[in-house]
């Protein structure tokens, strides 16, 4: 692909910036235009990444769509360009915008327009951390996410927003700095910001050691990994729905993309040598997380630590350092996108009707919303990792990569298959089965046709990707195996450099 | 004649400056006192501030020495002067309707404001002792006098002595340093200076140390610098609002300036002897500005605060003694003074119909009863805390970026870790004007104000779609002081 000044990917990171500035326009009354500009700004840009997608080789490992512009001048440019890696994570984001568009269409009567602005100026920031093929250009975009979602949970959240805001800002702000100064001593021994560039260049051992551990306190906090995952019980609970979606769907993500991109292969040999702190915490992610899971009174809480869980198996997949591995981290990553958006969503549903997030005041909802009961076990069911649905896959092939690299570590995290199956049948039952003796309960009406709409794409999805994963994985097997093999190629070349 | 005529050029902004205050003073004083007469002649000192800029940005390329060499115009002297000039400008500009509404409206304040200014253009382009001492005292006294402008007022009178009393301390040991290094050098000239600060012999460099240390205290007072900063909250905050803005903004930009050609040309020498200082300087700013602004009610004080943690990471830019290290400062200095004239602009902004207000509690709701208001003032609390896009990301971006490069870790990680801590009161404000419920609205926006918060918010929204040319001059003025 040739370099270009301003093109499709651009378009379609910035597009939404259009969209806000359209509704920042408006005058102040003008609740249902704005909420309209929001939903056509991001079906225009579902549909042009969509078509990036059809215009996607999979079999070209290397990066495509390139970009490229001065900018903070020196070798720092504006670079854009996806691979098999990010694609995925482009469409997803602007996959699950206009469904959060749909989800707050009634939920948010209060400020509509700067709620829709703050979202659209998010969804630009998202797409930019996927897109970004510059060190500082993919730390703007990284960062530049906190301000929107800061706003976001602190002026449309529940009882405890001001918190779980502060929470979510301090705490991410604090990791990001470090990988900074990180990233500013990478710029000066390579000579430059270009990703593609620091890919192929090699950092003397000691040096990665160091950047590795700043790039993590960055990731691990976004992702996040336990024992730094307390924000995030915090901020999903006190978010609006739509904001509970983007977080659990697209910003953890960030952290896991993040280890893709960066720590694997730009330091490879510090990232060996950590593999065993991170399989460790990921087990612990696992099954502590699972454990509390199982305690929780909170529907949202209850999710929240379930999508520390999963981070869990994403984080063991990647460093297993097998193609199995990888390719199921961003396979469950993609499908923990789509099942923990859609379980926010549900809960979304009961939220706007009841007003409280506790389990206890919810049971026997199947006989009032049997609609609603159903589309709620398939995410359950989903979310457990059964087969035939896209969590499955995702398990899976991470446990599979880690049988390869360590027996043990499968076998712990095996354990924490069950014990999600655990928690999820456990809330499932308490809210959907038993008798409804809840007298508040006895007028709670079944979805209506927007809200199917808006679960209907998802269903569709989960269940499609657990039968049929192949469009997904062929995106990402190219670039996977590049990935894994040129770790091996690092490795390699370090232990014969040690033996001579 | 034609070469003097051509050397007075080099100094003709001042000129121009000292002229023009001086016609000024005589027409308030023969023109019988009131609100138009002080505000025509507010006008016509923003006329001659521009006309000062006109003529700075013709002289004519490269460096030029003046007065023996006591005297320099070089690239960086005529950047720095072009920021300055505009802070003043702008910061005269905010000052009319507060003047008229408070009736402190006073013809000798454009007055003031321009001798300090002409003060700060020879501070910038200083390259003597003498020269050095005659800029600063220009400065400072005018500032001494407009900080107590509101003589009726004791907060302000309060404001003005504390600053005089600890301003004369800390120009005793500016004096006293002076000496010092005269007596150790034999010369005034910073080139002298500077040759011998190379040529060391261990008798020597002490007194020299010694000397440069005194010096240091000296500046490190007017940038207020950890630990040289007590007058600041009090001042900022007993000072008239217009008066705090423009303290805040140009004679920071001004003794910036003077620090850096002293440390970078002058001593450039002895580099790792004021290294050790300035990075002190630097920690202790960066740590007390994190710190203490957390438990402020007054929005003077907290941007007080606010400005000493920002001179504490422009200092990390000095401290690594590198051309890369002052583009940093330079860049810094410039967005730092564009977030402080629109955080003060704001200020100005919070207007009840019983008077101004400065408690932060006050703008609780703002969000919901004027959003531009808000937004803009959101905007800038998010670039002082650094947060990109935005332009304060940049501003700390290019330090910290020398900072790694010169391989000062300790410096830098410390940087990080205090921003992180000083986002925190930053996004304190924002949060009490998106997420508390509101109170009664401010009076609408002055002009003036709107002008100059609209200005500096797309400033900080915009500068990253087009850094380039900031980067560029910046660097090509960092480049002439090596």
């Amino acid at each position: 692909m040739t370099s270009t000044g301003f093109g499709l990917l651009s378009l379609i990171t910035f597009f939404p910036l259009v969209g806000a500035l359209g509704i920042a326009a408006l005058n102040k009354e003008a609740k249902g235009n704005a909420r309209w500009i929001a939903l056509y700004t991001t079906l225009f840009t579902l549909g042009a990444s969509l078509f990036l997608w059809s215009q996607f080789d999979p079999a070209n490992p290397g990066f495509q769509f390139l970009e490229e512009m001065d900018w903070l001048g020196g070798s720092i440019r504006y670079k854009m360009g996806v691979d098999g890696i990010s694609m995925l994570f482009v469409i997803l984001t602007a996959f699950l915008m206009p469904l959060c568009i749909i989800a707050s269409w009634e939920a948010i009567q209060e400020r509509v327009k700067e709620y829709m602005i703050a979202f659209l100026v998010l969804e630009t920031l998202m797409l930019g951390v996927f897109t970004a093929l510059d060190l500082i250009l993919f730390y703007l975009f990284f960062e530049g996410g906190l301000i929107p979602m800061f706003l976001i949970i602190g002026v449309w959240g529940g009882a405890r927003r001001v918190y779980a805001s502060f929470k979510f800002f301090l705490y991410t702000l604090l990791g990001s700095v470090l990988m900074l100064l990180a990233m500013m001593a990478m710029y000066w021994h390579a000579g430059t910001s270009d990703i593609p560039t620091l890919l192929t260049h090699t950092f003397p051992y000691d040096m990665q050691w160091w950047l590795w551990l700043a790039f993590l306190a960055s990731f691990a906090v976004k992702l996040p990994m336990w024992p730094v995952h307390t924000w995030l019980p915090d901020a999903h609970v006190e978010a609006p729905t739509a904001g509970s979606v983007i977080l659990a769907g697209i910003l953890l993500k960030m952290g896991g993309y993040g280890f893709l991109r960066f720590s694997l292969p730009m330091f490879p040999l510090a990232s060996q040598e950590f593999a065993p702190l991170i399989f460790a915490l990921s087990i612990v992610a696992i099954i502590y997380t699972s454990l509390v899971a199982l305690a929780q009174e909170d529907v949202k809480k209850l999710i929240a630590y379930s999508s520390v869980a999963h981070m869990g198996f994403v984080t063991m997949g990647i460093f297993s350092f097998t193609v199995q591995g990888v390719d199921g981290a961003i396979f469950l990553m993609l499908s923990h996108g789509l099942v923990s958006a859609a379980l926010f969503l549900c809960v979304g549903v009961v939220y706007d009707r009841m007003h409280t997030r506790e389990i206890a005041a919810y049971g026997g909802l199947v006989n009032r919303m049997p609609l609603f009961a159903a589309v709620f076990m398939v995410f359950t069911l989903a979310n457990v990792g059964l087969p035939g649905t896209s969590g499955f896959i995702g398990e899976f092939l991470t446990l599979v990569g880690a049988f390869k690299a360590n027996t043990w570590v499968a076998f712990l995290a095996t354990i924490g298959v069950i014990l999600s199956a655990a928690y999820a049948l456990y809330l499932y039952r308490r809210m959907i089965f038993g008798p409804l003796e809840k007298p508040s309960l006895r007028a709670i009406a079944d979805m209506n046709y927007r809200e199917i709409v808006v679960f209907a794409p998802l269903v569709l999805l989960v269940l499609l990707f657990g039968f049929y994963p192949a469009p997904l994985l062929d995106v990402t097997a190219v670039s996977v195996k590049k990935l894994v093999s040129g770790y091996e190629l690092a490795i390699k070349a370090a232990s014969a450099a040690n033996a001579r | 004649m034609n070469e003097l005529v051509a050397s007075y050029a080099l100094i003709a902004p001042e000129i121009v400056l000292v002229c023009g205050a001086m016609a000024l003073l005589m027409i308030g004083v023969t023109r019988p006192e009131s609100d138009r007469e002080a505000e025509l002649i507010g006008w016509i000192a923003i006329g001659v501030l521009g006309l000062a800029v006109w003529l700075v940005l013709n002289q004519p390329a490269g460096r030029q020495t003046l007065f023996d060499g006591g005297y320099v115009v070089d690239g960086f002297a005529r950047f720095m002067k072009v920021l300055t000039f505009v802070a003043t400008a702008a910061a005269l500009l905010l000052s009319f309707d507060y003047m008229r509404e408070t009736r402190s409206h006073k013809f000798e304040y454009p007055v003031l404001v321009l001798l300090a200014t002409a003060g700060m253009g020879m501070m910038i382009s200083a390259n003597d002792l003498i020269a050095l001492y005659l800029g600063l005292e220009l400065q400072s006294l005018a500032l001494y006098v407009v900080a107590a402008i509101r003589r009726d007022d004791v907060r302000s009178s309060e404001a003005g002595l504390k600053y005089f009393v600890l301003g004369a301390l800390s120009s005793g040991m500016l004096l006293y340093g002076a000496s010092l290094i005269y007596g150790f050098t034999g010369s005034t000239s910073f080139t002298a200076i500077a040759a011998a600060a190379k040529a060391g012999g261990a008798a020597q460099d002490i007194g020299l140390i010694i000397g440069l240390v005194f010096l240091l205290v000296g500046i490190a007072f007017k940038i207020s610098a950890v630990p040289f900063h007590m007058w600041t909250p009090d001042v900022y905050e007993g000072a008239p609002t217009p008066v705090t803005t423009f303290f805040a903004a140009a004679p920071k930009a001004a003794a910036m300036a003077l620090l850096m050609r002293v440390t970078l040309s002058a001593f450039a020498g002895v580099g790792p002897q004021w290294q050790q200082v300035v990075s002190a300087l630097a920690i202790a700013s960066m740590g007390l500005g994190a710190f203490a602004a957390i438990g402020q009610t007054n929005i003077k004080r907290l941007l007080a605060y606010s400005a000493i943690g920002n001179i504490g990471y422009a200092l990390i830019g000095l401290a690594c003694a590198s051309p890369e290290g002052a583009r940093g400062v330079i860049i810094y200095m410039v967005i730092y003074v564009a977030m402080t004239l629109g955080a003060f602009a704001c200020v100005l902004a919070m207007r009840r119909p019983g008077g101004m207000v400065e408690e932060i509690d006050e703008l609780a709701g703002l969000a919901q009863t004027n959003l531009a208001m808000a937004t803009v003032l959101a905007l800038l609390l998010f670039s002082l805390a650094g947060i990109p896009p935005l332009a304060g990301f940049f501003a700390k971006f290019y330090v910290f970026v020398a900072a790694v490069k010169e391989g000062l870790w300790p410096l830098a990680i410390f940087g990080v870790l205090a921003s992180v801590v000083g986002a925190y009161y930053y996004v304190r404000i924002v949060k009490i004007m998106f997420f508390d419920a509101p109170k009664e609205s401010f009076l609408g926006v002055p002009t003036k104000a709107a002008l100059v918060m609209g200005l500096t918010g797309l400033f900080m929204l915009l500068y990253v779609v087009w850094p380039a040319p900031l980067v560029a001059s910046a660097d090509a003025a960092a480049r002439t002081l090596f």
